[in-house]
């Protein structure tokens, strides 16, 4: 290759380099100061990540997918998760992996005559699933509806008066549980899916916060944690699940496991418990003489935005 | 290196690529840390902004995104607004490409890689803006193929992540290759980045399409689950990439004192004046459909321009884009446009804020008011979103100017002869 000409040689010289017309190696040793320079300002910028490494241990950091997890795994994590809840919470707390049971298919319908908007169910979901207190947060919204219109636009979440008041009804939404869910399949990591009683899951500790699912979701039922959860040691509920109700990571979705830790033993959701005008109704949609089947076949059953094909298992009915 | 680093270093007639390429890397490293008092104080405020970014992202990571002013309701914020925005950017490039190769036009040719380089920066602020919106960023592992759980092709994000770090790649590879091979003093072998340019046009396309999937696919979204939606996305973005573009090399043009032809700018400017009045009448076209037919699906539209129910947080933005559009589109039409005329600037100015508030306050934010329950809970960014995106555009900007000054001195210093015919 031909050297440039002396001309192109020195105009560009004088364009390119009156780095205030230093000779070679200074320059080299000025940039190289100001390399230096930079690197230790962006680490100084970047040193509140240091809580990274002080939260995240090695082993959550590695931690693989709830999926891909073998008995002997799942061991190690529910302790490491255990010993965590009490070292940030001072709460002793049991967490457990309560798997589907075989041929069971979970179904919720509320009765919208019965529901009278006392929020009760809000207030036991709250405790029982271990919410931030900080905040009013519960995976069920009890929406306060004009009567005579089924459009939610007339609809008030945050109503603060006595009820039920006469022209108005109350219809609480919280996860439909869809059959088709939209959230688990916008899910770039694959930290939401949909378990064999119909439960749709999240391994909080696999979820990467991209909050992908919260706009998927037609019913507003996922939440994100904006912030490390708040909860007082004595209202820690220790009676934990993995996948349902144990203390959520900061950074992670969750959302109505339908109390799987309860119901995969038997027992009831907190939320139909907690409701005193037993307007609530769960059970098994695959057995025949439950209640909740007696109701579809017996009452006119509607679900939420029907058109879009999310195909709930979480029904409404009326009375009359 | 101990020769003149404003000059090229001696290579042999036939080099070898283990030797001379390091040795490009060396000299692209020591002439991008060269220049005048001008470029050091450009250099160092872009870092310091981008330093500030990098702290608030810190915050943002440490304390939880309570920092930001993102809720349950409204889930995306001033982050994925910029994200969709800049993927337009990247992809607006694609309209310099399409002339200089398809239609073989030279001067265009000559300037094509100033496009690629733009967009090269934008898909690294895409990625950076989605990092940033990321809850757990140290679980970022999980997306990769492999190791972690990548729920392709289900997820319409999955196919966002292969085809924007695909588009990356294919622009970082013939950016890379002709400034390599210049110089080298070579002329570029067709075989080595024509097919990788045509397999950029497409992938272009597919960029901001899979993008505007990732919205319109949402069916519990009515405002933006709409087959026009994409569209509508590269309309704009064939607005605001080409205006980007003039802009920056109106800038280069002048700051490295280069003689460009004023051709490829008005190509540019004549593409931008069919591709504005597409998008405009696309827009006014959904505003049809929302408002006349009304219903429930008309709330958002009532929202973003009128206001809805005492809340009216998102319609002096939404006028100020619609104003700044029509404004953009009316100056382009003038011949002064066609000049090197502040007619001309001003139009890309208007056109650019105006489509970045189009995309973000018009579009990504709108989609969640009323919420999908019918609530209305407004947003607007927090002081910490504001300083992550001031940072994430002040790093782009960095590279940009990096990237463009390592192009200048290559092409300074090693003309060949029939540049005209073989230089992108």
């Amino acid at each position: 290759m031909d050297e440039p000409s002396e001309d192109t040689k020195s105009a560009s010289v004088e364009e390119l380099l009156p780095i205030l017309g230093q000779p070679s190696s200074r320059r080299t040793m000025l940039k190289g100061a100001g390399a230096a320079l930079g690197l230790a300002a962006f680490g100084g910028a970047v040193w509140p990540l240091i809580s990274i490494p002080e939260n995240v241990s090695v082993d959550e950091f590695l931690q693989q997918h709830y999926k891909e997890l073998s008995d002997q795994d799942k061991e190690k994590v529910f302790t490491r998760l255990e010993e965590e809840a009490k070292e940030d919470y001072g709460a002793d707390v049991t967490i457990s992996d309560q798997l589907p049971i075989p041929g069971v298919k979970f179904g919720y319908a509320i009765n919208l005559s019965k529901c009278n908007g006392n929020g009760k169910c809000m207030e036991a979901c709250s405790e029982e699933n271990n919410h931030h207190r900080g905040v009013d947060q519960s995976y069920i919204r009890v929406l306060e509806m004009q009567k005579g219109s089924m459009n939610m636009e007339h609809g008030n979440t945050t109503y603060d008066h006595t009820v039920p008041q006469d022209d108005k009804f109350y219809m609480p939404v919280q996860c439909q549980q869809c059959d088709n869910p939209p959230c688990v399949t916008v899910c770039p990591v694959e930290a939401t899916w949909k378990e064999d009683d119909g439960i749709v899951v999240v391994d909080y500790n696999w979820c990467i916060g991209c909050r992908y699912c919260e706009a998927a979701c037609p019913y507003h039922a996922r939440r994100f944690n904006w912030e490390q959860p708040e909860i007082p040691a004595e209202e820690v509920n220790p009676d934990q699940g993995y996948l349902s109700n144990r203390i959520r990571p900061q950074g992670t979705m969750e959302k109505c496991h339908f109390c799987l830790h309860r119901t995969r033993e038997g027992r009831m959701p907190a939320c139909l418990e907690a409701c005193p005008t037993g307007a609530r109704v769960f059970g098994d949609l695959n057995d025949p003489e439950s209640d909740i089947v007696w109701i579809l076949k017996n009452k006119r059953v509607f679900v939420l935005k029907e058109e879009l094909g999310t195909k709930p298992s979480f029904f409404y009915f009326f009375d009359s | 290196m101990s020769q003149d680093a404003a000059q090229l270093p001696l290579l042999p007639h036939r080099p070898r690529h283990v030797q001379s390429y390091p040795r490009f890397l060396w000299w692209a490293l020591s002439e991008s840390t060269n220049g005048s008092v001008a470029f050091y104080t450009w250099m160092v405020a872009l870092t310091a902004v981008f330093l500030v970014g990098a702290n608030a992202w810190a915050v943002q990571v440490a304390d939880g995104m309570i920092v930001t002013n993102m809720t349950d309701h409204v889930s995306w914020g001033l982050y994925i607004a910029n994200f969709t925005f800049m993927v337009g950017l990247a992809a607006g490039g694609v309209m310099m490409v399409i002339p200089a190769y398809l239609y073989h036009d030279k001067k265009m040719h000559d300037v094509v890689i100033l496009g690629e380089l733009v967009a090269i920066a934008a898909i690294v602020m895409c990625l950076m803006f989605v990092v940033a919106d990321l809850g757990r960023p140290e679980r970022f592992w999980h997306m990769i193929p492999g190791i972690g759980r990548f729920n392709w092709p289900m997820s319409m994000l999955t196919w966002d992540v292969l085809v924007l770090n695909g588009y990356l790649v294919i622009n970082l590879h013939i950016c890379g290759y002709l400034l390599y091979t210049r110089f080298l003093g070579r002329k570029p072998k067709a075989k080595w980045y024509v097919p990788f340019v045509m397999l950029s046009i497409f992938w272009a396309i597919s960029i901001h399409t899979v993008t505007a999937f990732l919205y319109c696919g949402l069916g519990g979204r009515p405002f933006w689950n709409s087959a026009l939606l994409a569209p509508r996305f590269l309309a704009s973005a064939f607005v605001s990439g080409p205006a980007f573009i003039i802009l920056a090399m109106r800038v280069v043009r002048i700051v490295m004192n280069l003689n460009f032809p004023i051709e490829p700018a008005n190509t540019l400017i004549r593409i931008i004046r069919v591709a504005m009045c597409v998008n405009l009448l696309m827009l006014g076209s959904e505003l049809f459909t929302l408002f006349y037919s009304g219903g429930g699906h008309a709330a958002t539209g009532q929202y973003l321009l009128f206001g809805l129910h005492g809340h009216y947080g998102l319609v002096p933005w939404m006028w100020t884009s619609i104003v700044l559009n029509i404004a953009a589109a009316i100056l382009f039409f003038m011949p002064a446009a066609l000049e090197r005329s502040s007619v001309r600037i001003a139009a890309c100015v208007f056109c650019i804020v105006g489509i970045w508030i189009e995309k973000g306050m018009g579009l990504i934010i709108p989609g969640f008011i009323p919420s999908t329950l019918h609530e209305i809970v407004e947003y607007s960014p927090s002081l910490i979103e504001w300083k992550v995106t001031i940072g994430i555009w002040a790093f782009g900007l960095l590279i940009l100017t990096l990237m463009f000054k390592i192009t200048g001195a290559v092409y300074r210093n090693s003309p060949v002869d029939d540049s005209e015919s073989d230089f992108a």
